[in-house]
């Protein structure tokens, strides 16, 4: 179990044991349930990844008053309104640039972003970069299923090589983004990856990013099983996870050939973790002695 | 006694800071552009000293995005821009409009389309301001013409944004944007500063967008325990996405109809001499002020000319226009575009008068000579 490892050696030790027992835990106290039945596909990733994510938050023991959920446009972007908290389904591709200003303006809530592939590396691509850059204590959680689902399945930055989408007919052959890579080299104070396969440790590597004091990204390779996965006969949402497992490699970097599947050449787990200065802390520190000398 | 003013030697751009500061403004989030980067730099002097939040974005969108999210927060937010800025701010400035969150933005004219003529003064986003973002929606557009005004109208576009929860543009021209004059300043205990409703009402039964009696929703605050979803998506009474026919005529009826209701409170205007005039000029910005010593001359001469001058130029004073035109036969439209003010202009006057457009597109400023001749062909 390669994954595990890798998390047990990144992580310094933030995993405090939990108090609040599994069992515990009432998805329906964090969902809008009056909303449902839900929009999303049988088989999509993203509903366990907002389970992962709400499990979090109860472990964590976040006031829901106190939380802002942050979404911008696509599947990713409609999941946030069935959370009980305060959610903002804002523009496409700019929940960070809402999130920044929110943030920034009341430090005293905790803010979220849920964004997609499209929505993160494509039309919002530069926000991403500079909350990197910036280091404001927000956690992005990026639901990476290959696609532009809501709009019908067109290629995304992160469509694999060869892949069949309706914008790309005779197979993808653009190249793809490594969001992780890119947010770290922007200066992202924590960055990590998990698949949906195993909930408690995507659960755990939330409560990570949520729990760091800047901003912490995470990409959650999800699957798009009834436009993406039909069109390239990747199977049922079963078959897709596991093939999205076991092409998670960490060891294997850049070593594997024959598979086009994407993640194969992918990471996951914590995969940085720096003490940077918070945004926020800084400006107000900042403003502060501004202050003091105006006195 | 102290003096409840001071006096100042001011630039339009600054008084545009100092108003919103003013007001109560505490979070300005905004993008490099010519003309209209000194609000940006006065306000990275300003906010930090009173507890406010400036940041500079990594674009334009993304200034308006955060403005909305601060805004979302509780905070009286703006940013300031030109028109290839103002451009890419309209879609977050539709969310805002459909949204209903109260913003400032400040859109200092250059010369365009594209890039334009950056230093050149222009009123070519007199039509942008209204309609720039796509669909229906409801926008404030201030047109203040002096050093003095930038500060009061922004001050009031503040008071307007929070109290209707709309976007209020201030816009004005390169030249009033850099002119320099000395003013009267109110010390900022001196301004009163304008809140928007927030909710107080029962927690579970709330709908953030229920209809009120002044069309005008009170506003759920994050962490005052309301929980309520916000969205650029067509929303129904309880903040939630619907494409029913009949609730979305009913909820965007109330966001249109909001405006038209309070049409008196938000409409503002100078008239000089129009009671007897038998030719109106209709300008704003230093156009406007142009044409001011333009009908003096005039008068001189023994013209019966007068001047109307939209402060709030969107949604048009079209009252006080049709009063103030009255008696006249020719209404003179000058304005540094093609002719964008005077499509307004011909819509209200109809078959009743001759408007006669005056424009001036080589990034110069109208000048006062220039109406003259045009009223004495007028007349």
């Amino acid at each position: 179990m390669n994954e595990t490892e890798d998390i047990s050696k990144n992580g310094e030790d933030t995993h405090l044991v939990s108090e609040k027992s599994a069992r515990d835990f009432n998805i329906r106290d964090y969902l809008r349930t009056s909303l449902f039945p839900h929009f999303l596909c049988p088989g999509c990733g993203h509903g366990i990844a907002l389970r992962a994510l709400l499990w979090a938050i109860y472990e964590l023991d976040i006031d829901k008053n106190n939380l802002v959920i942050v979404s911008g446009i696509g599947c990713s972007g409609r999941t946030g309104a069935y959370i009980d908290a305060n959610t903002f389904h804002t523009t496409h591709g700019r929940p960070l640039a809402f999130a920044t200003g929110l943030a920034l303006a009341r430090p005293d809530l905790k803010v979220i972003v849920i964004t997609g592939d499209g929505d993160c590396l494509a039309i919002g691509g530069n926000h991403l970069i500079h909350a990197s850059r910036r280091n404001l204590d927000i956690t992005c959680m990026m639901l990476n299923n290959e696609v532009y689902g809501m709009t019908g399945g067109q290629a995304s930055p992160t469509t694999s090589e060869t892949r069949y989408t309706t914008t790309s007919p005779s197979g993808s052959i653009e190249p793809v983004f490594d969001a992780c890579r890119l947010a770290e080299a922007a200066g992202a104070g924590f960055v990590g990856r998990d698949v949906t396969l195993q909930m408690p440790r995507l659960k755990n590597l939330l409560r990570d990013a949520i729990q760091y004091r800047g901003f912490s990204f995470v990409e959650v390779i999800s699957d798009c099983t009834e436009i993406f996965g039909r069109k390239n006969d990747l199977g049922e949402s079963p078959e897709m996870i596991l093939s999205q497992k076991s092409a998670m490699r960490p060891s294997s970097y850049g070593n594997v050939v024959d598979e086009p599947f994407r993640p194969n050449t992918l990471k996951t787990g914590i995969l940085a973790r720096n003490d940077r200065p918070e945004y926020g802390a800084t400006y107000r520190a900042h403003a502060e002695t501004i202050q003091a000398k105006g006195k | 006694m102290a003096s409840k003013y001071q006096l100042v030697n001011l630039q339009g751009n600054h008084a545009c800071a100092l108003g919103a500061v003013a007001a109560g403004c505490r979070f300005f989030a905004g993008y490099p552009i010519t003309p209209s980067s000194e609000i940006a730099e006065r306000m990275a002097l300003e906010l930090p000293r009173i507890g406010g939040v400036f940041i500079q974005m990594e674009d334009e969108i993304a200034s308006m995005g955060a403005v909305l999210g601060a805004s979302m927060g509780g905070l009286k937010s703006m940013t300031a821009t030109s028109g290839p800025g103002f451009s890419l701010k309209q879609e977050h400035l539709g969310y805002g409009a459909g949204a209903e969150i109260p913003c400032v933005i400040a859109n200092v004219m250059r010369g365009g389309p594209s890039t334009g003529m950056p230093t050149r003064p222009s009123q070519g986003d007199i039509m942008q301001s209204r309609w720039g973002t796509h669909g229906d929606h409801a926008t404030i557009v201030l047109a203040p013409a002096s050093v003095k005004e930038v500060f009061d109208e922004t001050r009031r576009a503040f008071a307007l944004s929070e109290k209707f929860r709309v976007p209020v543009i201030v816009l004005y021209d390169e030249v009033i944007g850099h002119l320099v004059e000395t003013i009267e300043l109110p010390k900022p205990e001196e301004c009163e500063q304008v809140e928007r409703k927030w909710a107080d009402s029962d927690k579970k039964t709330f709908k953030p967008y229920a209809e009120t009696d002044d069309l005008v929703p009170p506003m759920a605050r994050p962490g005052d325990g309301y929980r309520v979803h916000t969205t650029g998506l067509t929303h129904a009474e309880d903040g939630f996405p619907t494409q029913d026919p009949e609730t979305v005529v009913r909820v965007t009826q109330r966001i249109l109809g909001k405006l038209e209701k309070h049409a008196d409170e938000i409409a503002s205007y100078e008239e000089v001499d129009c009671k007897d005039a038998d030719t109106v000029i209709v300008a704003i910005g230093i156009s406007a002020r142009a044409a001011n010593q333009a009908i003096r001359q005039a008068r001189k001469k023994g013209g019966k000319v007068g001047l109307f001058r939209p402060i709030t130029l969107w949604p048009f004073p079209e009252k006080p226009f049709k009063q103030a035109v009255q008696k006249a036969k020719t209404v003179i439209v000058p304005e540094m575009n093609a002719g964008q003010l005077a499509l307004e202009i011909e819509r209200l006057c109809q078959s009743e008068q001759i408007v006669e457009r005056l424009n001036r597109i080589d990034g110069e400023a109208l000048e006062p000579g220039e109406i003259l001749q045009k009223i004495g062909e007028a007349q």
